[in-house]
């Protein structure tokens, strides 16, 4: 019996399904999200899984939320425990009032459940068992059972997942009926046997919109496609490898000539990091537009033609979807902790252009206006997505793509240009932008070749160990790099209701967790301004936004906080200003932390009189 | 200044080739490298043979890695683009060159220590891969660059300037090449520029990757410590000479002999090597009889040389890889992106 009240929530709590890996339960759970999505009802899910591929826990949350909050929330309402081994931790995760959902076929001792809970069993395993005699049937079905008995408990129209179902197995007729079939087995159960529905539910709304269900991996490949992305080189890396995976299927479907049926791509997997990003910049140094994509061990091996790619000048797009180091740290796990390591990569002095999308629809613009960066900057860009967009779905805007749009491929010298006279020194800035002009390989027969060293040079590319010739290359590229900042996506300013002297910055993935905290903190009687910065170099508004506030917050996902010591760094700020929010244990930030985090500092501040406290 | 530009007035009476260029025309800046650098000799033997074939120097891309050797791009063709890039990774940037542009000639020029070290998986990787690609080791065994440190292909046994014996076993390139499927596959003498030209010519007409070991002798570092005639020593013993003036007068070393015979040859240190030149009725594609071979003369202490393996019907990289006839680097948005159209569509399915 319970000695707390059920939760009772309509469309705003949150599922986790704790399994194991290889169990084929992440189909199963991933029609849970979609189904609800279907409702009309915003849901934000993750996979937390393990860096194994068979037997180690793994689990899925769908944050059901009518408001919209893609963020982790934080806490568990209805815990589906399908793992025995990871049972005590998964009962004990279970908010006070919530639900615990279990396979009830063999019954477990009263110790094992707590008494502010509601248990609900289901004996799924007698009731797969006297259905299907096949093994691998019993599992799968399992699955699909009490993904049935769910949707009875939480009052969601089966119809909507017929539906899912359906598309699923299109053309296979004998498992799609087999798989309404099971999911009726556990829900016409649930209907019989249970209260059901419990005070979770699901309700039909209209808050999804038009908007789109996706991976940031596979939004930042297509992102590649549409950019005019022709070469692809790569080493496989959780959590980078389905953007290259992606890519690869992508081009199958939409990259064949339909005369020839020939491919206008070419993807290689490499040998390792060195080779692919080698390949990269040799394709790039050629003309075509190539990229790589990668996570933190992937890098640190790249660094040493990161350089090249610095110095020589060769365009080339890197996608670091970032995960838990250092070193191999934990694969499987989301941080945003390859800032300074991308920023400042290879040995000497470089600084690299950062892109850093909030989310899917993001990803796929930078991912396109990456090469356009690469090409017209001539040096690396980092794409620098994380295991939580890269890996999981999210609900965001359409994917939009103007026809008129032409690709900007930086200052080329052709042979007409080359022909008229035009003086051409390869490293010569005629623009005083910093940006040199480049010639393509096979160009002219007399004119515009050049020799690409990552050599100290002239400005006619002449080998040279001169310091002043030296120093004058160095200062051009430092000029570039003042170019870039207005070529990069400007940060975004919200101000908050009423005047404030604190500001927050955040970027990447936090963005939805950072939305939702203002809301919390604002209840907490927080008020601050804030800003997402969306690339590195700086634009000029940072500085502005610095200057405004007395304090600024600048949240992130990893231990040291990267980006503060990059503003710090970068803008000449006395750090005392800028107050680090970190969170790195490899989970998604969540909003819960960051206003808690903040605002017992700004209740410390004694900023505003002490309200009372919702958290 | 710190290059050497080469004057550009030409004897009116150079003979030309086909294309109507002169040999200037296939030169590139003077070379840097220790008068007497086996190198200097190969890179004479790629303007002969890029001469004879009437190339376009402009559609040739010269790529390499780190070292004396992979200086030598500069030093030849001088109106084609050159890329010296990291140490050991010439071949990733040659091949994602390859794929940008499957219309240009590419030549890989690499040293024993860029190749077979540090770059030994690179080596081997666009070897596998059949990248279109005439692939240079201009191979002295030592690391002529950081001043004479034992590369992979230096023999075991063999003592270094400073008397240090190698007890490392030697990687052999061209027993690795063959074995790693590639399509061509030669070895020869820097000296011996008749028959290393049309070795050059063959490999740069050959489609797919071939791939050519080239001994190549080192002036300053392969000479054994205490000699009276080493670099270092003179330099101690004579302050007023410099590095360049020490080593001039030292002419590269030049072999012709006859197919099926062996010839030692005198290194510029004294030290020896047999080269034995394959017969006129070798068998060049049985790439198991010339691994054999390889090893049975490697046995009796001979370097084989010549054209050891070649499969005239090879396939490249580009066919594996199903790529279209246009370089993809002349290819736009109008026929890369799909659209937006498509893209509502895949909104569509995204729901
Ligand atoms: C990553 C890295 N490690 C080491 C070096 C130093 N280095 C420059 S050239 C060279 C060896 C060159 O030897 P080889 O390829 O045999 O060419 P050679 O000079 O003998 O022609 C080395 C080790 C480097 N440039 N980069
Ligand atoms: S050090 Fe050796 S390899 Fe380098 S240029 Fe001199 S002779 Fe040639």
């Amino acid at each position: 019996m319970s000695d707390k009240k059920p939760i009772s929530s309509v469309n705003d709590f949150v599922v986790r399904f704790a399994n194991v890996n290889g169990s084929g339960s992440a189909s199963a759970n991933e029609m849970f999200a979609r189904a609800i999505l279907r409702h009309g009802v915003p849901v934000s899910p993750r996979n937390i899984f393990p860096s194994n591929i068979q037997g180690l826990p793994t689990w899925y949350e769908v944050r059901v939320t009518e408001d919209g909050h893609l963020g982790a929330r934080g806490g568990v309402d209805m815990m589906v425990a399908m793992n025995p081994q990871t049972w005590d931790k998964d009962v004990a995760g279970i908010e006070p009032g919530g639900y615990l959902f279990y396979d009830s076929t063999k019954p477990m001792p009263s110790t094992k459940f707590r008494d502010d809970i509601t248990v609900i069993g289901v004996p799924l395993t007698a009731i797969t068992n006297s259905t299907y005699t096949d093994p691998r049937q019993r599992q799968l079905f399992k699955n699909i059972i009490y993904l049935g008995a769910l949707s009875a408990l939480l009052d969601m129209d089966p119809k909507l997942i017929e539906q899912l179902i359906g598309e699923q197995y299109k053309s296979k007729e004998k498992l799609l009926s087999s798989n309404v079939h099971a999911l009726h087995l556990g829900r016409d159960w649930a209907l019989q046997n249970l209260k059901c529905p419990i005070g979770l539910r699901v309700k039909k709304s209209d808050k999804v919109g038009d908007r789109i269900f996706i991976e940031g991996n596979s939004a930042a490949a297509l992102g590649a496609v549409y950019g005019g992305a022709t070469v692809c080189a790569w080493y496989p890396i959780t959590p980078s490898s389905s953007v290259a995976e992606a890519f690869t299927a992508h081009c199958q479907k939409y990259r064949h000539d339909p005369e020839t049926g020939k491919a206008k791509y070419a993807i290689v997997q490499g040998e390792d990091e060195l080779a692919s990003i080698g390949i990269v910049i040799g394709a790039s140094w050629n003309g075509a537009r190539a990229f790589t994509a990668t996570s933190g061990p992937g890098i640190s091996l790249m660094t040493e033609f990161i350089g090249l790619s610095y110095f020589a000048e060769i365009p080339a797009v890197i996608m670091n979807i970032q995960r838990a180091g250092p070193s191999t740290g934990m694969p499987t796990r989301t941080q945003q902790c390859d800032i300074i390591a991308c920023a400042y990569a290879s040995h000497g002095d470089t600084k690299h252009v950062l892109l850093f999308p909030e989310d899917p629809a993001e990803a796929f613009e930078f991912a396109a206006a990456a090469f356009d960066l690469a090409e017209r900057l001539q040096t690396t860009i980092f794409l620098m997505l994380d295991l939580d967009i890269g890996m999981n779905h999210r609900l965001c805007r359409p994917l939009k793509w103007d026809d008129a749009r032409q690709y900007d491929r930086g200052k080329i010298m052709t042979a007409e240009m080359l022909e008229e006279g035009r003086d051409f020194g390869r490293y010569l800035d005629v623009d005083g932008d910093g940006i040199p002009y480049r010639t393509y390989p096979g160009t002219h027969p007399t004119k515009g070749s050049y020799f690409t060293r990552g050599t100290s040079r002239d400005r006619y590319a002449r080998y040279s160990e001169e310091g002043t010739v030296y120093a004058d290359n160095m200062q051009r590229l430092v000029r570039k790099f003042e170019t870039a900042q207005d070529l990069v996506p400007r940060p975004l300013q919200a101000n908050a209701e009423r005047p404030t002297k604190y500001g927050v910055i955040y970027f990447g993935s936090t963005s939805p967790a950072m939305d939702e905290a203002i809301g919390l903190l604002e209840t907490r009687g927080h008020q601050l301004d804030r800003l997402r910065i969306r690339a590195f170099p700086f634009h000029s508004s940072v500085a502005s936004f610095l200057a405004e506030h007395d304090f600024v917050y600048v949240v992130e996902q990893n231990r040291d906080s990267q980006l503060r010591q990059l503003i710090v760094n970068e803008n000449g700020i006395d750090p005392v200003r800028l107050v680090p929010i970190v969170h790195y244990d490899g989970s998604p930030i969540t909003a819960r932390y960051i206003a808690k985090a903040i605002g017992d500092h700004q209740d410390h501040l004694k900023v505003t009189p002490l309200r009372k406290a919702v958290s | 200044m710190t290059y050497i530009a080469k004057p550009k007035f030409h004897h009116p009476g150079l003979k030309k080739n086909e294309l109507g260029y002169t040999h200037r025309d296939y030169e590139g800046k003077i070379s840097t490298l220790c008068a007497g650098c086996g190198h200097d000799s190969i890179t004479a033997s790629i303007i002969e043979a890029c001469y004879e074939l009437s190339i376009e120097p402009h559609r040739v891309a010269k790529i390499s890695g780190i070292g004396c050797s992979s200086k030598t791009p500069d030093y030849f063709l001088g109106n084609s683009h050159g890329f010296n890039s990291v140490h050991g990774r010439m071949p990733s940037v040659l091949t994602g060159a390859n794929l940008a542009n499957r219309d240009l000639i590419y030549l890989g020029v690499s040293g024993d220590g860029d190749s077979a070290s540090i770059g030994f998986g690179q080596f081997a990787h666009s070897i596998r891969r059949g990248v279109n690609m005439t692939y240079i080791v201009e191979n002295n065994g030592v690391y002529g660059l950081t001043k004479g440190q034992f590369s992979a292909t230096a023999d075991r046994g063999s003592k270094s300037k400073k008397g240090v014996t190698n007890t490392d076993n030697a990687i052999d390139l061209v027993a690795i090449a063959l074995q790693l499927g590639a399509t061509f596959v030669a070895r020869s003498f820097s000296g011996d520029k008749s028959q290393l030209v049309p070795l050059i010519a063959a490999a740069i007409g050959h489609k797919g990757a071939s791939f050519i070991d080239v001994i190549s002798p080192c002036i300053a570092f392969n000479n054994h410590a205490g000699s009276t005639k080493s670099f270092d020593y003179v330099r101690e013993h004579n302050d007023a000479v410099n590095r360049l003036d020490v080593l001039v007068g030292r002419d590269p070393i030049a072999v012709d002999y006859a197919p099926g015979t062996v010839q030692v040859v005198e290194q510029h240190d004294g030290s020896k090597i047999a080269l034995r030149k394959i017969d006129a009725d070798y068998d060049p594609h049985d790439r198991l009889g010339a691994q054999t071979f390889l090893a049975k003369h490697a046995a009796k202490g001979q370097i084989v040389t010549g054209l050891l393996y070649v499969d005239p019907d090879a396939e490249d990289l580009h066919e594996h890889l199903n790529t279209i006839e246009t370089p993809l680097n002349t290819l736009e948005a109008d026929t890369l992106c799909p659209g937006s159209a498509v893209l509502d569509k895949i909104n569509a399915s995204l729901r």
